[in-house]
């Protein structure tokens, strides 16, 4: 990994918030990462910590209103994302940034064809041809692992198995190339099997092409196969921020240790219980005070109620936001 | 494909045979044919009788269903009134395409009667319809965009306030702004009585010019319901994940309104607009009534007001028809439009 | 830590504002919904003054004012003495529209009870018991449907007008035709509610929690009305509320035809009869009355729009 030139996507500080009729929404709190090309980061939390919002405000696909970035770059090739026009967006998305999203049954338009959703994306940016990208979609299909692939340019998602149509997704997301694959928990619909194949999938296109790609998930047995460096983020904060290796050996946030340890493990005897972390999700219609994990942690001390704690250095490329040293404090089995 | 077409063309006919015997029990109380046959003169009681028999109204109700239907020119009818049947009807029965004579119009077939009013309540509703098609996808598209503009806003008030008036008010109104002020105005201004001007001459620019106002009353009710109902479709479409891919691929907003957002909602809008036949129609009477169209409306409300029994039976089987054949016209486009259904797996 | 914090942290402590907002019940959310609907308010309160224009306005104006012809002055455009000038036999229209707002708004209600039992019986009985019971009643319902309402309304209206005489209800005098009026709007009218009302007892039924009641012994009209109803309330709530403004604008367009509540009972509706040779000469004949359906069918629009909203936020509006 080439950690001396310019990170490929840096975001500074993003704030979102949604305005809905009950209150404000602070969705994303003041996130700052980076990815350097040809990396692979995974973007991990539980359902509604902000991973999908993230990702959705550095391309501009938030609904405004009722969404908000109130502050934040997005630093990608000297253009701030954040401040991007609509047209100019119109020429980066699908260009240079490729996103692929969960649900691949309600991601693909029904009505249309395959062949059709995949060549429109390529004579949009590329300018090809009718014919000429005909040609591509069948090459891209045949790619992604598609049988049968140019008689199938005329059919229509819904029939195609779910595998396939995430297959397809990606054939779609990879067309014209782009430098960024951002990927918001792709197999997290589909079946362990096919799992398993995306993931293959993705890991043998990542060699051929050379990509980038942003994986977010809640999977954290998915992460260790496939990512370089890891975000574990809750609440809209990033809690944790270290190597996949580093991660997995060295674990420093309580939230981070408490999703470890409720992954079953095949070395433990079967009947030991499944830790899962006590208390209910984060209300995020409340300004954020102290720690957001505070309710739940395991560690919590009166200083995590009052103030926030923020992501700092423990060790060269682990960054951890908690006023507790868990290290020292290591209680119960591994 | 033409399995399914089959299917409900075979659902249908049980269909209309239920609303046929409905009808034909309602009709039943609807006045004395004999009175209506005879008009203003008094009938005497021998002519009565024989036009009792002729008729077929001694007979039992279910009887006179079965002739009705099929004709009574295979039975024979008692005409002299020695209690002896010897003479077969004459009539061939709706199945096989007649549907009897009017009662009102002594002798004329009930097809004729209608047949000569019919296209000019056609010409109002061909022309009503591809106003709201038209009107309402523009508006409603429109108004999905610029969601919660001034310009919306103003769309959704007119459209509460065009949909809740009746039909009646909107002529009015109509008639008074654009025919009497206009006029006292020195505007060049809208006729509102009838089909053409007599002094002119029934001219396809007469008609034309005749036609705007009734078309107008017609049209606002439903116009602004579909509207409402296309910008709601929109909407909807609009915030599907598939619309959102479609955005995180670069292309251009038109190609994404017009090609993944509409071609989703044309689905349920031509649902809708398929089953707006029957509001027409009715809508069609009221209008025709005001603005004395010479239409089909008109004629059933006069021949219902004059108890011409097989007129009115005609006018409302064939309208039950056409409703039923438009609501299968409708399923087929839908099924055909939407590629679930027409390619399953 | 010792181990006293051990235990204590363990305890998953609330925060401000969980405690802060304890829960609603569905009425008070429902309620809360709907009074940000803004245009359902501005209907309720117009509806509310409507309502007030009639019950008050007669005892303001007895009803033989109403009724008083005097062909001196007839078709007088406004005036104050005649608020909204009188007819083409001499009766005031303001003191007509009182009254006539009255039946039209009785009749608005009461062809909508009957509709709404008529619709919830059937959609009901078909729903739950299913087989030939359903086949039977949903043909039935289906061959109603296809016949315009319109063409129904005034086939009824010429077969039973005239049959019922009037009756006599709180000391006032009801033509019998505002009977068959009644009648006829909601024989015409429960075809739309039994479908929804049949829908969602077919979807209703399949729940654990009647398979529980009937486990428990609960009879079958114990289970209809006790557990399925009182789940399926939202739907017939709207189709209730919006029903009324259909069975006004049904009595009206009848009234209009000349087959619906004859004079000298005035309505609404039958106040535009015969407007339009008065187009020109006369237009507050037709404009008052007019006016007023509107006023009336609009802001139930915007009522039954709003209450949809507040009892289904996933519904799509129309």
């Amino acid at each position: 990994m080439n950690n001396n030139s310019a990170p490929l996507l840096q975001v500074e500080n993003l704030r979102t918030h949604f305005h809905i009729p009950e209150g404000t929404v602070f969705a994303v709190n003041g996130i700052s990462f980076n990815i350097n090309e040809g990396e692979t980061l995974a973007v991990v939390g539980e359902s509604g910590c902000g991973k999908s919002v993230t990702m959705l405000s550095i391309l501009g696909l938030i609904p405004i209103p009722p969404g908000e970035i109130v502050t934040g770059k997005a630093i990608f090739r000297d253009k701030d994302l954040i401040k991007l026009s609509e047209s100019e967006f119109e020429h980066l998305r699908g260009d240079e940034v490729a996103m692929v999203f969960q649900d691949p049954m309600t991601s693909l338009n029904p009505v249309l064809t395959i062949g059709k959703q995949i060549t429109e994306t390529l004579r949009t940016h590329l300018g090809l041809t009718q014919d000429a990208a005909e040609q591509r979609a069948v090459e891209l299909l045949e790619r992604v692992g598609i049988p049968e692939a140019a008689s199938r340019l005329g059919n229509y998602p819904h029939q195609f198995s779910g595998g396939m149509r995430q297959r397809v997704m990606i054939a779609i997301a990879l067309s014209c190339n782009p430098s960024l694959l951002i990927a918001d928990e792709p197999t997290t619909a589909l079946d362990v099997t096919i799992q398993a194949q995306i993931v293959e999938l993705v890991l043998h296109l990542r060699e051929q092409l050379h990509m980038t790609i942003i994986w977010i998930t809640h999977d954290l047995g998915v992460v260790a196969g496939l990512a370089d460096r890891v975000i574990v983020m809750y609440a809209g904060f990033i809690v944790e921020e270290a190597h996949v290796d580093d991660l997995y050996e060295n674990p420093r946030h309580p939230y981070t240790l408490a999703l470890l340890g409720a992954l079953p493990r095949v070395d433990r005897r079967r009947d030991h219980r499944l830790n899962s972390i006590p208390g209910a999700p984060p209300n995020l219609l409340v300004e954020p005070q102290g720690c957001p994990f505070a309710p739940r942690c395991t560690y919590v001390i009166d200083r995590c109620w009052a103030e926030n704690p923020t992501l700092v250095p423990i060790a060269p490329e682990h960054k951890m936001a908690c006023w507790v040293d868990t290290s020292t404090i290591m209680t119960g089995s591994r | 494909m033409t399995r399914f077409i089959l299917r409900r063309v075979l659902q249908a006919i049980p269909l209309l045979f239920i609303i046929s015997i409905v009808l034909f029990f309602l009709m039943r109380n609807m006045g004395d044919p004999i009175a209506t046959m005879a008009g203003r003169q008094i009938t005497r009681p021998a002519d009565r009788a024989r036009l009792t028999r002729q008729l077929g109204l001694d007979k039992p109700i279910y009887i006179q269903y079965i002739y009705w239907l099929a004709g009574n020119d295979w039975a024979k009818t008692d005409m002299d009134g020695d209690g002896v049947a010897e003479t077969p009807g004459t009539r061939k029965g709706i199945l096989r395409g007649d549907f009897g004579t009017s009662l009102v119009n002594r002798g004329k077939p009930v097809i004729q009667v209608i047949g000569e009013r019919l296209p000019n309540t056609l010409i109002l509703m061909l022309a009503s319809e591809v106003i709201i098609i038209l009107g309402s996808l523009i508006i409603g598209v429109y108004s999905a965009i610029r969601q919660y503009s001034a310009m919306d806003n103003l769309m959704t008030g007119l459209s509460f306030i065009g949909y809740s008036m009746p039909i009646f008010f909107i002529a009015l109104i109509s008639m008074y702004i654009f025919g009497v002020l206009f006029q006292r105005w020195g505007l060049p201004y809208l006729p509102t009585v009838g089909m053409f001007d007599p002094k002119v001459g029934k001219t396809a620019g007469q008609i034309a010019l005749h036609m705007v106002l009734p078309v107008l009353s017609m049209s606002i009710i439903s116009f602004a319901a579909y509207s409402r109902y296309i910008r709601s479709t929109m909407l909807e479409v609009m915030n599907q994940d598939y619309i959102r891919t479609a955005k995180s691929k670069g292309l251009p907003r038109r190609e994404i309104i017009f090609i993944h957002a509409l071609k989703n909602a044309s689905l349920p809008i031509v649902t809708v607009v398929g089953l707006d036949l029957p509001l027409l129609l009715g809508g069609a009477v009221v209008t025709e009534r005001i603005f004395a169209w010479p239409g089909m409306g008109r004629l059933f409300l006069d021949y219902v007001s004059r108890s011409d029994v097989a007129v009115v039976m005609g006018i409302l089987m064939l309208i039950a028809v056409a409703v039923i054949v438009f609501q299968i016209i409708t399923d087929v486009v839908y099924a055909w439009l939407d590629p679930r259904i027409r390619y399953e797996k | 830590m010792t181990d006293a914090e051990v235990l204590t942290t363990k305890i998953p402590r609330l925060s401000q504002d969980e405690i802060e907002s304890p829960p609603l019940t569905l009425g008070q959310l429902t309620w809360r919904r709907f009074r940000r609907h803004k245009m359902a308010m501005f209907g309720g309160v117009v509806l509310i003054l409507l309502f007030l224009y009639s019950a008050v306005g007669s005892i303001v104006l007895p009803e033989s004012y109403a009724n008083f012809t005097d062909t001196n002055l007839r078709l007088q455009a406004p005036t104050s003495a005649h608020p909204f000038g009188t007819d083409a036999v001499g009766r005031d229209i303001l003191a007509r529209t009182i009254y006539g707002g009255q039946i039209s708004l009785l009749i608005g209600l009461t062809a909508v009870i009957i509709e709404t039992v008529a619709g919830v019986l059937i959609g009901a009985a078909a729903g739950y018991y299913g087989g030939w019971l359903d086949a039977v009643l949903m043909r039935i319902t289906e061959a109603m449907l296809n016949i315009p309402e319109i063409f129904l309304l005034i086939v009824m209206a010429k077969e039973f007008g005239g049959k019922i005489p009037s009756v006599t209800f709180f000391g006032r005098e009801f033509s019998g035709s505002v009977i068959v009026i009644v009648m006829i709007i909601g024989l015409t009218s429960w075809m739309y509610l039994a479908r929804i009302v049949r829908a969602e007892f077919l979807s209703l039924k399949e729940n654990d929690f009647i398979l529980a009641a009937r486990s428990t012994g609960t009879s079958n009209s114990g289970i209809i009305f006790k557990h399925i109803l009182p789940n399926s309330m939202a739907p017939i709530i709207v189709s209730a509320t919006l029903g009324v403004a259909n069975a006004i604008l049904a009595e009206a367009y009848i009234s209009f035809l000349g087959l619906g509540v004859q004079p000298p009972t005035a309505t609404w509706g039958n106040m535009l009869d015969g407007a339009n040779s008065y187009l020109e000469s006369a237009p507050w004949l037709w404009f008052f009355p007019g006016m007023l359906i509107l006023l009336t069918v609009l802001s139930i629009n915007f009522l039954g729009d709003g209450l949809r909203d507040a009892l289904d936020p996933h519904s799509r509006a129309v």
